[in-house]
């Protein structure tokens, strides 16, 4: 892979593909970030993210104060939620959620007092001396998932034990996606916290080094960051590392091969290679829990796009509808015809604006019809292969789609297509307008539902061929029965008619004897 | 709020296939321009007959296929392929040869394999060839570099009409004078009566390092295809393994025996080397569509384009050389698959 050099004269390394992309960030971070309005009605759904739903602990018309914690982790891949402000809990029940179905969830309904109220905060005092599984349980407790997007929970990712080998922890804070700049705010803003987070996960890592890694589009978080790197005297051991500016740099796998030049094995993890990776904004939330005692109640969400009147970043709770936000950004303006939860890439589109802000939401993006792709008819694949030069992962997608069209999904399947990040930057670069990620999902579903059926049909088989086998089994052992009790049978005749032989022959010399003896008198 | 909803990506398309196309066709204006500069007015004749043919070829079978005419027609696709046919034919052929070839390109190459995006063949070079095998009289009549004739016997643009579409020179022009053999053809003429090719080239023919005129049209297609480059239109990858397959064979087999083998420099400019480097082995349709494969497709069909001129039937071998790759595409895509991410080396 090709070799380059940051600014600081950091060895970086390329990833394949790739677009460089208008950024559109700078029209949110002109305002500096204020806190959104407390909302009547708080909805809080009870999983936000990868793993189990959290099972509510709280009941109908029970009080609860913030940072309460309102529902607790179900297995080991799970997240507890909390209440994100004082109130009574109106219901348990359906609502909306921001989820690309469209599909309504379980979720928690707090009516607030509006007096805001919160639990006293519980501190990890003296986390720098603290065991790794103290710090584990802190962040767990949080409730704390990736606030990237992907929202896998996060302890999960901050284990240390003896059996892994940790080289580094990578902070993401290359925020690579157009529009998206709620971690820039957040590390202009809240830098220390970033930094804090960061030395508090190296601890519960017990690992020394760590990078943190910006695009060069971010000159102001830059500075931040190294102010505060060199307030908390972490030279040492936190690394900030300048990226340049190529989406989708921030995508996990691409970030770690620009750092460190290793690729994330296909069926693997970055632990496979020694990386844990976590987003800037999650380090922050740890310093909050670990050094501040306080659960993930609050994130920054960017409310942005050309549909909003001031677009801006705000500090918004957990549960507040994404139209309260709106409101806050100014309103929405008569242009705005899509509301997309995430970026213009990977973000999807929601219909309705009254479902709240959960933890993945990074991005409330109000687009404009100047500002999305339009409905139209895709017209045929012309192979040029653009969306194989900037495939981050090296697919072949013109391949991909073709196979996806002739529904030969075994081919689909030999050309990697488990590998697609979904970036859409094939989308992008494609003369044809062909909508290829789509392709790609709508071919990996189909896939995962093959299998599925699959594996029901296998049981079906083995099921089958059990009974089947069964079946002769019982006919070959009546069978057998029947043999045996035929040749008892036969042999009971065959003795039988022996015997009336021996009679019959008997009965002969008997007569013959009798004739003679007659021919003598 | 209710809003509208639709899948990722959101983000506007960067391009579009008519744009492609467009800019495809602007590239060829300065060839085009130096084409009329030393051959006349021919070739934009040539390109008006060719274009009003494959659009109206291409409307015909839209209609037939039953397909929307509108995206179709304006992706300019079939104007490409009657462009570079045009390119291709002599510029005083009769007007009914590039018409007959153009028809074919579009009707049998393109949409009889599916239209747009599915025809394993490249449509102008497949109308070539069946030109080149049909007519081979008409195709071979080439007219010599204005700079050869003197100012009173160039053809006119009223000429050069009345024997396009006359089908015959007319009345009063010395044809000896204003027709030529191609330097492709005055080389292998002369190769065959066992001259060197220091002799052949004395002839004013050859250029300085190419045909005369030929040469310059060449650089200016190059220009044309460096600018598609630079907007990311064509790759690298096939006009460099055009150029080398072309190239090398030449440097090897000159440095062996410069007297019986033309030079680089010769081979690259003359002909339609060029232009199929630039603009017809890169069309996407009918191309390899990995980075290694296109290195490969580009390098073989320069390969076959000297092994045709020097040992085949046919001066040029452009048509051959690019179907017959056409042909190895799925293979040389299978077997050029680039390594995905996270998989092993």
């Amino acid at each position: 892979m090709a070799e380059m050099r940051s600014r600081d004269g950091v060895q970086l390394h390329r990833f394949p593909g790739g677009l460089l992309l208008d950024d559109h960030k700078a029209m949110a971070t002109q305002r500096p970030v204020e806190k959104a309005p407390l909302p009547k009605e708080l909805v809080i759904p009870l999983q936000q993210h990868i793993g189990e739903p959290a099972m509510p602990i709280v009941e109908v018309g029970e009080h609860v104060l913030g940072g309460q914690p309102i529902a607790e982790a179900q297995g080991h891949i799970s997240a507890l939620v909390h209440a994100t402000s004082s109130g009574t809990v109106k219901e348990i029940t359906e609502r909306l959620i921001p989820h690309p179905s469209g599909l309504t969830a379980p979720c928690v309904v707090i009516e607030t007092d509006g007096k805001d109220e919160f639990v006293s905060p519980e501190p990890l005092d003296g986390w720098q001396q603290a065991e790794p599984a103290a710090i584990h349980q802190h962040v767990r407790n949080a409730g704390i998932v990736g606030l990237g997007g992907a929202a896998f929970p996060t302890d999960i990712k901050l284990t240390a034990d003896e059996f892994l080998q940790i080289d580094r922890l990578i902070l993401n804070g290359a925020e690579c996606e157009p529009y998206i700049c709620c971690d820039d705010m957040l590390m202009r803003e809240r830098a220390e916290e970033v930094i804090s987070g960061a030395l508090v996960m190296l601890r519960a890592l017990a690992t020394e080094r760590c990078q943190l890694a910006i695009e060069d589009n971010k000159p102001e978080a830059e500075q931040a960051l190294r102010d505060a790197i060199k307030q908390a005297d972490a030279a040492d051991h936190i690394e900030l590392v300048i990226v340049p500016s190529v989406y989708p740099e921030g995508g996990e796998k691409q970030l770690i091969q620009v750092l460190t030049g290793k690729e994330v094995p296909s069926d693997g993890l970055p632990i496979d290679i020694g990386i844990v990776c976590h987003n800037v904004g999650t380090a922050a939330a740890v310093h909050r829990a670990v050094v501040n005692g306080t659960p993930l109640v609050s994130r920054f969400v960017a409310v942005t796009g050309g549909g909003v009147r001031e677009p801006r970043v705000l500090d918004s709770r957990i549960g507040t509808p994404f139209a309260t936000l709106i409101e806050s950004a100014g309103g929405a303006l008569d242009s705005a015809v899509r509301l997309l939860m995430g970026g213009p890439m990977m973000g999807f589109a929601i219909r309705d604006d009254s479902v709240p802000v959960i933890k993945a939401t990074n991005c409330i993006l109000l687009a404009t019809d100047d500002e999305i792709r339009p409905a139209k008819e895709p017209m045929p694949c012309i192979r040029c292969g653009e969306c194989a030069q900037v495939c981050p992962a090296s697919l072949l997608p013109q391949q991909l789609y073709w196979h996806t069209r002739a529904r030969e999904m075994d081919k689909v399947e030999d050309y990697d297509i488990f590998d697609c990040i979904e970036c859409g930057c094939c989308d992008v670069v494609c003369p044809s307008h062909i909508p290829l990620a789509s392709h790609f999902r709508f071919a990996k579903t189909e896939i995962w539902g093959k299998e599925a059926e699959r594996a029901r049909a296998d049981i079906a088989r083995q099921r089958y061929e059990a009974r089947q086998e069964r079946i002769e089994k019982e006919k070959r052992e009546q069978e057998e029965r029947r043999q045996r009790k035929k040749k008892m049978l036969d042999n009971l005749d065959r003795e039988k008619s022996k015997k009336d032989e021996i009679k019959a022959a008997m009965e002969r010399a008997k007569q013959k004897k009798r004739e003679k003896q007659e021919g003598k008198d | 709020m209710h809003y509208g909803v639709s899948p990722a990506p959101h983000l506007k398309p960067q391009t579009s296939v008519t744009k492609v196309m467009l800019q495809v066709l602007i590239a060829l204006v300065p060839a085009t321009l130096a084409s009329v500069w030393y051959f006349g007015w021919g070739i934009m004749v040539q390109m008006l007959i060719a274009t009003v043919f494959a659009v109206t070829a291409e409307t015909l079978m839209l209609i037939a296929r039953d397909r929307p005419l509108k995206p179709f027609i304006y992706d300019f696709s079939a104007v490409v392929t009657a462009v570079l046919l045009a390119f291709a034919v002599p510029p005083t052929a009769p007007w009914w040869l590039v018409a007959i070839g153009v028809v074919f390109a579009i009707i049998f190459a393109k949409h009889l394999y599916g239209g747009l995006g599915y025809n394993p063949f490249n449509p102008a070079m497949a109308g070539y060839v069946v030109l080149l095998i049909s007519f081979p009289q008409e195709m071979t009549v080439w007219l010599a570099p204005e700079q050869l004739v003197f100012d009173e016997q160039r053809l006119s643009l009223y000429e050069t009409l009345v024997t396009i579409f006359a089908g015959s020179f007319p009345a009063g022009v010395n044809v000896d004078a204003v027709t030529a053999a191609t330097p492709l053809d005055a080389m292998r003429t002369g190769l065959a009566n066992n001259q060197t090719v220091q002799e052949i080239r004395s002839n004013p023919l050859f250029g300085d390092f190419g045909g005369l005129g030929w040469e310059w049209i060449g650089n200016y297609i190059a220009i044309g295809g460096l600018w598609l480059m630079y907007r990311r239109v064509i790759r690298w990858q096939i006009p460099f393994g055009v150029i080398m397959g072309v190239g090398v064979p030449a440097v090897a087999f000159y440095f062996l025996d410069p007297g019986t083998h033309a030079g680089a420099p010769f081979h690259i400019f003359s002909g339609a080397t060029l232009l199929c480097a630039f603009f017809i082995a890169t069309d996407p349709v009918s191309a390899a569509t990995t980075e290694k494969g296109r290195l490969i497709y580009g390098f073989c069909i320069g390969l076959l384009i000297y092994i045709i001129r020097s040992w085949g039937g046919y001066p040029d071998a452009v048509a051959f050389a690019v179907l017959l790759m056409n042909m190895a595409v799925p293979l040389i895509d299978h077997y050029t698959r680039p390594r995905t991410y996270g998989h092993a080396r």
